[in-house]
């Protein structure tokens, strides 16, 4: 029983859940419509069970001590200063518990929670995706070799995109004649991106459309059972 | 790489530095030329009558900032321009704070905005795909309040808005999943709405097959330079068009240290076979 009946509410929903898409009607229109639901309210437990599972895997690492253990206190301490603060004063518009807490508000310029936020975690957010430019950089001089031809041709595919992708490009190219726009940088890089990428894309995205209907299938049809834990 | 000698990466990281850091400081002025797929954004906004109703869905964080951001504020000024409702919703529980930023930034140029007049903030969702189809059915109960926790029946600006078909575009500004991808399958695949997107720049060829014969995305605003040519289409340069000459300074020194590595591999590969003969 305790694996027969995830299987069979899993077969029933997705059985209601497909013939909803080809037959819109009464009852399988409102039964989808009404599983959807469920599944946006499902959908915010999930974010609960996100934040109570950060903190088990944050706190075990802690107590066993494990590398570099004392980042963990610090990812902990930030996660329980951020939900308490939002609690007592809200975010934004919305109140907390404390009401808007317009004395710290004036004092700080934001509320205690949005004054973090825009300056301390959209900060930090922005520095770590902006260290990808360095590290882009470094990988890009050591990997784009022309060792063979097809690494030649990535090689030459991508400094054109690179080329064509900023204002460089229509700075060097831009004396070209009408005639020879199709040299034109940001035209070879438009190229580039709409042709031989997008066919590349196309068939990726068309085999893993393929892959998700199987991998759906098997599991409303319970051949594929790992969700449910175990073997 | 063979023998020779590998430049130590910290020059490389610095040669980055200057090269970002003094174009943002001395501007260049580089041209800018408008690509198809924005000038079919910027079109699609133009042709929306006045008091027209967009959905902008704000699907991204704060590392994406600052390709994302000016491009989400140079649309929501075309959108304003045109006088055109905007109904904000995001994918990503952080996207209620970018809608927040780039309102309050374009406050001093639009004083006369009123919220839930001119736009409004419904906040985010979790549930990505099914929230947006949530929402082609039934939107008031995808969001029966925003997120001051007004309720929506007593906005004005959600007068007659029940679902997808009350709203004339939808536009996401998106990083990743959930976002553009999924606005498409749902608002113009099911819905048929005309639907836009902005991403970034490394994310655009997987958004690219989605501009098509079929209009499933009506253009695509992809990166930074796409941000710069809207701004340029609108007469108002912002950090897009000063950050163009910062990125096209990067990109020279990429391209120039991948040349250097290239003459110093070939040039390893010529006295390898010396050594061999």
């Amino acid at each position: 029983m305790k694996r027969k009946l995830p299987l069979f509410i899993t077969f029933t929903v997705g059985i209601i859940l497909i013939i909803s898409e080809f037959i819109p009607h009464k009852p399988f229109g409102q039964l989808s419509g009404e599983l959807e639901i469920w599944f946006l309210i499902i959908s915010g437990f999930a974010i609960l069970l996100g934040q109570l599972s950060l903190f088990k895997v944050n706190i075990l690492k802690i107590q066993f001590k494990q590398r570099d253990w004392q980042f963990y206190i610090i990812t902990l301490l930030s996660f329980i200063t951020m939900v308490t603060i939002g609690f007592l004063w809200g975010t934004g518009k919305s109140p907390g518990i404390l009401g808007h807490g317009e004395s710290i508000s004036s004092v700080m310029g934001y509320k205690p929670f949005d004054y973090l936020f825009f300056n301390v975690y959209q900060h930090l957010q922005a520095t770590m995706f902006s260290l990808l430019a360095f590290f882009i950089a470094s990988a890009a001089y050591r990997a784009f070799i022309g060792r063979t031809l097809e690494s030649n041709l990535l090689l030459i595919a991508a400094v054109l995109v690179m080329l064509g992708n900023t204002s460089l490009g229509v700075f060097l190219t831009s004396w070209l004649p009408n005639s020879l726009s199709f040299l034109h940088l940001p035209n070879v890089s438009e190229f580039i991106m709409t042709y031989p990428t997008t066919a590349g894309q196309r068939a990726i995205m068309i085999g893993a459309g393929l892959g998700i209907i199987g991998s759906s299938l098997r599991i409303i049809l319970g051949i594929e059972r790992s969700y449910l834990g175990g073997e | 790489m063979g023998k020779s000698k590998q430049i130590d990466r910290r020059w490389l990281f610095l040669l980055i530095f200057v090269g970002v850091a003094l174009p943002l400081i001395f501007t260049i002025g580089l041209p800018i030329e408008t690509s198809k797929n924005v000038q079919i954004v910027y079109d699609l906004v133009e042709s929306m009558p006045k008091d027209s109703k967009a959905l902008i869905s704000f699907d991204y964080d704060p590392a994406s900032m600052p390709e994302l951001h000016p491009m989400a504020k140079a649309l929501l000024k075309h959108c304003f321009d045109k006088d055109i409702n905007v109904i904000f919703t995001a994918l990503w529980p952080m996207g209620v704070q970018m809608a927040e930023d780039i309102i309050s930034q374009l406050q001093d140029q639009y004083p006369n905005l009123q919220y839930g007049v001119d736009y409004v903030n419904l906040g985010f969702k979790a549930g990505g795909m099914i929230t947006i189809q949530s929402m082609g059915k039934n939107f008031r109960k995808v969001f029966p309040e925003d997120t001051n926790g007004n309720k929506i029946d007593e906005l004005p600006i959600m007068d007659g808005i029940n679902n997808f078909n009350n709203i004339n575009f939808v536009f996401s500004l998106s990083a990743g999943a959930p976002g553009i991808k999924e606005w498409v399958q749902i608002s113009h695949d099911a819905y048929g709405r005309p639907t836009s997107g902005g991403c970034t720049g490394v994310s655009a060829p997987a958004m690219l097959p989605y501009v098509n014969e079929q209009k499933q995305l009506t253009g695509l605003l992809a990166g930074l330079k796409a941000a710069a040519e809207y701004e340029n289409l609108l007469q108002a340069p912002g950090t897009a068009t000063s950050g163009m000459d910062a990125q096209s300074m990067a990109h020279l020194i990429i391209i120039i240290f991948i040349i250097i590595g290239n003459i110093n591999y070939w040039r390893n590969k010529k006295s390898d076979k010396k050594g061999d003969r």
